[in-house]
């Protein structure tokens, strides 16, 4: 481990990547049990399972950087929106 | 039709491992750095999400931000119909196209930081051309004093630097375009302007996006040219955004600020990166289409 | 016809003025470049390029230089050629989304990762090596070349491909014998862009380096800050950054208009 050292992990970060890569993981198997048809949603173009991830998560982390920037609020409730709106985006986007 | 083969994979890998190699680590390294308060090399705090808080609310960033999207923009409005321009000016062949080719395309390969140098000889009053030739005409100019030369320096840099790309691409897309069309064209009797409208703009519209995209990346992550010119003064008129990155991460030493505003400003070039990508496969299809 | 012509020269000398200036700044004495203004040198000299052309400091950055940017270029158009097939031909689990992320890593500033990098070729021992700088600027150029090359092997018809295979060539005779030689002008455009990405850029090439690979770009801003201002050796050093450029574009301006034609660029 001390190749990595220099990395400065931490629980948090590690936990992000590592539900980063499951989730890459989880994509695939679930495209090879049963693939995706592009589709037109609210979102103004036509998207697979996969582009509406990419733009769920991009989207989320606007939301947070959002929440950061503009609320005193604990960043939990800004999680929490993003959250939620990555599930409607994967559902109707 | 492409044939669905999984075995692509296969001849994919090594491009993946190689860039996976390069962006991956640092940019968990980058991550991890953004949420702690590195004091020194076995002195970590975690703090959470306080740099992305105090990075978010910093007016010098803002500022900073403003200046490159001004900047950006104007590049762009600037750059490409200039290089459009030059392209339909170009001879289509013979000796006078390659001499004007090699011309044009010389500054492309001058290293970033030999391009600053240039310009800061060319623009100095003393010894430079540019300088001396301004102040002769009776203007106060000097890039090291005054903001707003400063700043009009840095684009004229730019787009000395880059509209020969711009030029280059679209007389390679005009080139592409087939004789007949404009025989056709003549025997309609359309003006120039109509040549222009009607054929050649749409027919350049693939490239002119690559190189909107390119110059859009690239100008936005302009770095080195105005270092050396001005070192991002007087005052802050000329610190872009990677400026200001690099003054804090290598100048202040401030790491966990300097790795949230990185994580931040590639969360920006992420989005520019999609919108951009999604127009240029629209564009894609058509242009097939018609080949 | 005429004005065209006209703008067009006009903006050439824009182009080649500052050029020009810096041209003749390198023949000149530093007394006579912060003398009077001279549109030629007055006493010609070559004494600026003699001081670098016989300094090992001076002339190893342009060894330097040279050797990091052939090895990318020939490490980036080798691994981007099986994988830009593999996009031109062949549809395959996450294809969009891995080509979009290698677009992502031409556009994320260098400055983001700086202090990551120092730190990864430090932690395997390749710190200021050629190699390092060479596969660090990989980083811009593989996507690029993928991308590049992608469309030229789009433009190659599928069935030369079918024609091959049915006449019993194996994946890789097919593609060094026959469709290499099909699209060389592409892989020359590609050459040209890799060699041009990777000779213009400084931050990554001076942050990876310190003496032993350092390159020419790093030596003149450091030269500049430790000696004061030799304006003539600075002007000649950097004249000399722009000749292997020159050169490139010279070999290869039958290729822009021709390859770029062809393929997507």
């Amino acid at each position: 481990m001390e190749l990595f050292a220099w990395m400065a992990w931490t629980t948090p970060v590690a936990v992000f990547f590592i539900s980063v890569a499951v989730l890459l993981l989880g994509m695939t198997v679930w495209q090879i049990k049963s693939p995706t048809v592009a589709r037109r949603g609210f979102l103004p173009l036509r998207t697979t399972r996969g582009d509406r991830l990419f733009l769920g998560l991009l989207s989320a982390a606007y939301i947070n950087l959002a929440w950061t920037g503009l609320t005193d609020l604990s960043q939990w409730f800004g999680a929490g929106i993003a959250l939620l709106w990555l599930l409607v985006v994967m559902r109707w986007g | 039709m492409k044939t669905y083969n999984n075995k692509a994979w296969l001849l994919v890998l090594p491009v993946v491992l190689c860039v996976a190699f390069s962006a991956i680590v640092p940019l968990m390294t980058v991550v991890n750095y953004s949420v702690q308060d590195i004091l020194g090399p076995d002195q970590k705090v975690f703090v959470g999400t306080e740099w992305f808080k105090l990075v978010m609310r910093d007016p010098e960033l803002h500022e900073a931000l403003g200046r490159q999207i001004l900047f950006s923009a104007a590049v762009l409005a600037i750059e490409i119909p200039l290089g459009i321009l030059l392209a339909l000016a170009l001879p289509a062949q013979g000796w006078r196209s390659s001499l004007a080719l090699v011309l044009l395309a010389m500054p492309l390969l001058i290293p970033q930081n030999v391009v600053g140098t240039i310009w800061q000889i060319y623009g100095r009053g003393d010894i430079g051309l540019a300088g001396a030739a301004l102040n002769g005409l009776g203007l106060d100019y000097n890039y090291t004093g005054d903001s707003m030369d400063a700043w009009l320096t840095v684009l004229v840099m730019d787009i000395w630097h880059w509209t020969p790309l711009i030029a280059l691409l679209a007389f390679a897309g005009l080139r592409a375009i087939p004789e007949a069309y404009y025989q056709a064209a003549r025997i309609d009797g359309a003006s120039r302007l109509a040549v222009f409208r009607f054929i050649q703009l749409p027919k350049l519209r693939g490239v002119l996006l690559i190189g909107l995209l390119l110059r859009f990346m690239d100008s936005f992550m302009i770095y080195t040219e105005p270092f050396v010119l001005t070192g991002g003064g007087p005052g802050n008129a000329t610190t872009f955004l990677s400026q200001y990155l690099t003054q804090k991460a290598v100048g202040q030493f401030d790491l966990g600020p300097a790795a949230a505003f990185s994580l931040i400003y590639f969360l920006i070039i992420l989005l520019a990166c999609f919108v951009f990508y999604s127009l240029l496969q629209n564009a894609g299809p058509t242009e097939k289409a018609e080949h | 016809m005429k004005k065209r012509s006209f703008g067009l020269i006009l903006y050439l000398i824009f182009a080649i003025l500052p050029i020009y200036w810096m041209v003749n700044m390198s023949l000149k004495t530093n007394e006579e470049i912060t003398g009077a203004l001279s549109l030629w040198p007055q006493h010609l000299t070559f004494d600026n390029f003699r001081t670098i052309l016989t300094d090992p400091a001076w002339y190893g950055g342009y060894i330097n230089s040279l050797i990091y940017v052939l090895i990318n270029t020939v490490l980036s158009v080798a691994v981007a050629l099986p994988a830009a097939y593999a996009f031109s031909r062949y549809e395959f689990l996450g294809d969009k989304h891995l080509f979009f992320w290698l677009l992502t890593n031409r556009m994320s500033p260098p400055a983001v990762f700086l202090l990551p990098f120092f730190q990864l070729y430090s932690s395997i021992n390749l710190f200021d090596t050629h190699i390092a700088v060479a596969l660090a600027h990989m980083l811009f150029n593989v996507p690029l070349a993928v991308w590049i090359l992608e469309g030229f092997m789009s433009g190659v018809p599928r069935e030369i491909d079918e024609t091959a295979y049915i006449d019993g060539y194996s994946f890789p005779r097919f593609f060094i014998r026959i469709f290499i030689p099909l699209i060389s002008a592409g892989i020359g455009v590609t050459a040209f862009f890799c060699f041009m990405f990777s000779w213009v850029e400084l931050l990554l090439a001076r942050t990876l380096t310190s003496v032993e690979a350092k390159p020419i770009v790093a030596i003149m801003t450091r030269t500049v800050s430790a000696a004061g201002m030799d304006w003539g050796v600075l002007a000649a050093a950097g004249v000399l950054t722009i000749v292997p450029g020159a050169l490139v574009i010279y070999f290869v301006r039958n290729y822009i208009a021709k390859g770029f034609a062809m393929g997507r660029v």
